[in-house]
């Protein structure tokens, strides 16, 4: 495609894939501790408009990323309490999270919509930013940016080189072995549900403060979703995880651009694009998987101690 | 210290408590939200749910309210027995959204004719698209073992912008110059979906629901594909082993429920709604996720639930216009519904006991 300059398309690139990755790398922790919560989508829209809100009122990024981080944390612990405390389905209660998120996030968005934000500055990386093709393809991002990546090598070192790790990734293998060692099974998952609430929240800040840069209703239209999708193709694995968010974010960046350049193709093909491509994926994923889980043994399952 | 102790078996006091309960609960809870946005909470209340059945202009809500509650209706009994079965289909906003199109497709091509059989042939045509977009997930399921609610939601995405490309494009009403949107079904005669008896909002789309509910209700309790449906979910090993077959089971339940929704669809398109239009998507395949479980999977707790869940959404129109109240406040409000179902949920199945702490169980 003439037009389309390849180092602006990685930028766009790591920017679109931001608000996925965070929000997939919460919920790979959830999942791994053996909990479903299909809320993502619901907690990320919150995260959204809180975010924007309090970066608005305060004219600085940092406490809207602040504010929306705490209301993913806190909506994920209704989640939690209902699924932990209370043994309720969890599909179901993540459903309901979700449709609950989207009504209240459009409740409180009225009066900001279109309204212009703090924005974030970029970071300054010094003579790396010149460099001649990858100072404008990946070193000229906000600080956000690079945390999702950092978050990626965090989380790989401690589910997989740490005892605290270990023992999360027990809970959701087998959730009665873990009980039986000692562990507190309902307290480790609980704080799986909150942390991944805080990240859901902080990539749906991310897509109003610094992507977009503005607040619209229904915004994150299932971006929450893909994420979810985005960890059953990350096999569980950080790693894994960015290669689909970024491959995501990808696609989609890619098919605005061809929008602009007046491909020969339907806009609304292109823009169902990223859908589309999400389905084809799962479907190979679920070919492969055939021949052996991946899944933590006890995602989904509830989890009572009985006495 | 309070603690769970199981049942040996469900309450059945509690199954039929429990939704009284938690509309309660949401009660109080949502006249708290509406008191924070700055409303007098029982006025608030009152404009909801007192105003449209007996207030001063409740002759007209009252027939609102059934053009709300059939197409909620006909969605979630087709919702309710896959959930039941443990067969989760999340995309019925899809399946609506498709067979709108395929049923008003359908019709247009027959546009201008004069015949009774093109209203019928419509809602066969509407429930095969419904039909045929729910075969995605399940088929894929099925075959490849794949996550049938990613992809059945992914799906209502891939059909909103299907519905955009035909209210702007294919199915666009030539006639109309510029505007997008479909020609008017509602005031083609052949099309119409009519009022069927003056004052009541009750059309093809109610009769249709009704009969869904009485057919899933004997489906459930007198034929044995019910009985599977409800073996599956009770205990899937048990089912396997008695000889149950998942992947029809699976392929059955989406068929319904992307049937009914189709023809939901297609009853809103010739009625209520009249055309194809890029507003078209309404969310009556999610909120029937909520009347689903608010009926407890039942058939006929499903005719109460969409009747209540009508009710709520012609009482926030009447709250939005009377008091200003937000219109999102309702869709927040349906959503605090379905968490404390979900919650109170938990007292069916499990007994409250007190213990001291630090006794050994």
């Amino acid at each position: 495609m003439n037009g389309i300059d390849p180092a602006l398309l990685i930028a766009a690139l790591m920017v679109a894939s931001t608000p996925i990755l965070l929000a997939a790398l919460g919920e790979m922790v959830v999942e791994r501790a053996g909990v479903l919560n299909l809320g993502v989508e619901g907690m990320m829209i919150v995260g959204a408009v809180s975010g924007f809100i309090a970066a608005y009122g305060a004219g600085n990024a940092w406490a809207g990323f602040g504010a929306a981080i705490l209301a993913g944390a806190a909506l994920a612990l209704i989640f939690g309490v209902l699924t932990q405390g209370l043994v309720s389905n969890q599909v179901a209660t993540g459903l309901a999270l979700t449709l609950f998120g989207l009504g209240l996030a459009s409740l409180l968005g009225q009066g900001w919509v279109g309204l212009k934000g703090p924005g974030l500055g970029r970071m300054d990386l010094g003579p790396l930013a010149d460099l001649p093709f990858l100072g404008r393809a990946v070193f000229r991002h906000d600080l956000v940016v690079y945390l999702s990546l950092g978050l990626v090598i965090v989380l790989n070192l401690f589910l997989f080189r740490s005892r605290a790790g270990l023992v999360l990734r027990s809970v959701g293998e087998n959730a009665a072995s873990a009980h039986a060692l000692g562990y507190p099974v309902r307290a480790i998952r609980l704080a799986a549900i909150g942390f991944g609430g805080a990240c859901a929240g902080l990539g749906g800040a991310y897509l109003s403060i610094v992507r977009v840069p503005q607040w619209s209703d229904g915004m994150t239209a299932g971006a929450g979703w893909i994420a979810l999708a985005i960890v059953v193709f990350g096999a569980w694995r950080p790693g894994r995880v960015l290669v689909g968010a970024y491959l995501f974010g990808g696609i989609s960046v890619l098919q605005l651009n061809l929008q602009a350049a007046g491909a020969e193709l339907p806009i609304e093909l292109l823009s169902a694009s990223p859908y589309l491509v999400t389905i084809l994926v799962l479907v190979l994923i679920s070919r492969r998987r055939h021949r052996g889980g991946e899944a933590p043994a006890d995602l989904g399952r509830p989890f009572h101690a009985s006495a | 210290m309070i603690v769970l102790e199981r049942r040996p078996a469900p309450s059945t006091a509690w199954q039929g408590l429990s939704p009284v309960l938690a509309v309660a609960l949401t009660l109080v809870a949502g006249g708290l939200m509406f008191a924070a946005l700055g409303n007098d909470p029982f006025a608030a209340l009152r404009a909801i749910f007192w105003d449209p059945l007996f207030g001063e202009f409740a002759f007209f809500f009252r027939g609102q309210l059934l053009i709300k509650a059939a197409p909620l209706i006909l969605i979630a009994v087709g919702l309710a027995l896959g959930f039941r079965a443990g067969v989760w289909n999340i995309g019925a906003e899809g399946q609506y959204i498709v067979g709108a199109l395929a049923g008003a497709a359908a019709g247009l091509a027959f546009y201008p004719a004069d015949s009774r059989l093109i209203l019928p042939m419509m809602i066969a045509a509407g429930a095969a698209g419904g039909i045929a977009w729910a075969m995605i997930p399940a088929l894929l399921r099925v075959r490849f073992g794949t996550n049938e609610i990613l992809v059945s939601l992914m799906l209502v995405y891939v059909a909103e912008n299907l519905l955009a490309s035909a209210a702007v494009g294919w199915l666009r009403n030539p006639d109309a110059v510029g505007f997008p949107g479909s020609r008017d079904l509602s005031r083609w005669g052949s099309s119409a979906n009519p009022e069927l008896i003056a004052g009541t909002g009750a059309h093809w789309g109610v009769a249709a629901a009704l009969f869904a509910v009485v057919a899933a209700h004997v489906l459930l309790t007198r034929h044995i594909t019910g009985f599977h449906i409800r073996l599956t979910g009770a205990a899937p090993r048990a089912a396997a082993f008695a000889g149950v077959n998942g992947g029809r089971l699976i392929v059955f339940c989406f068929a319904v429920s992307g049937g009914l929704a189709g023809m939901a669809g297609l009853f809103e398109v010739t009625g209520p709604a009249g055309q194809i239009s890029i507003d078209f998507a309404s969310g009556y395949g999610f909120t029937a996720i909520i009347v689903a479980f608010l009926g407890r999977l039942h058939p006929i707790g499903i005719l109460l639930a969409g009747l209540l869940m009508a009710l709520t959404y012609v009482g926030g129109d009447n709250a939005a216009t009377s008091l200003g109240l937000p219109v999102a406040a309702i869709s927040a409000f349906q959503g605090m519904l379905l968490f404390f179902l979900l919650a109170v949920d938990v007292l069916t199945h499990f007994r409250l006991r007190w213990r001291p702490r630090g006794v050994a169980a």
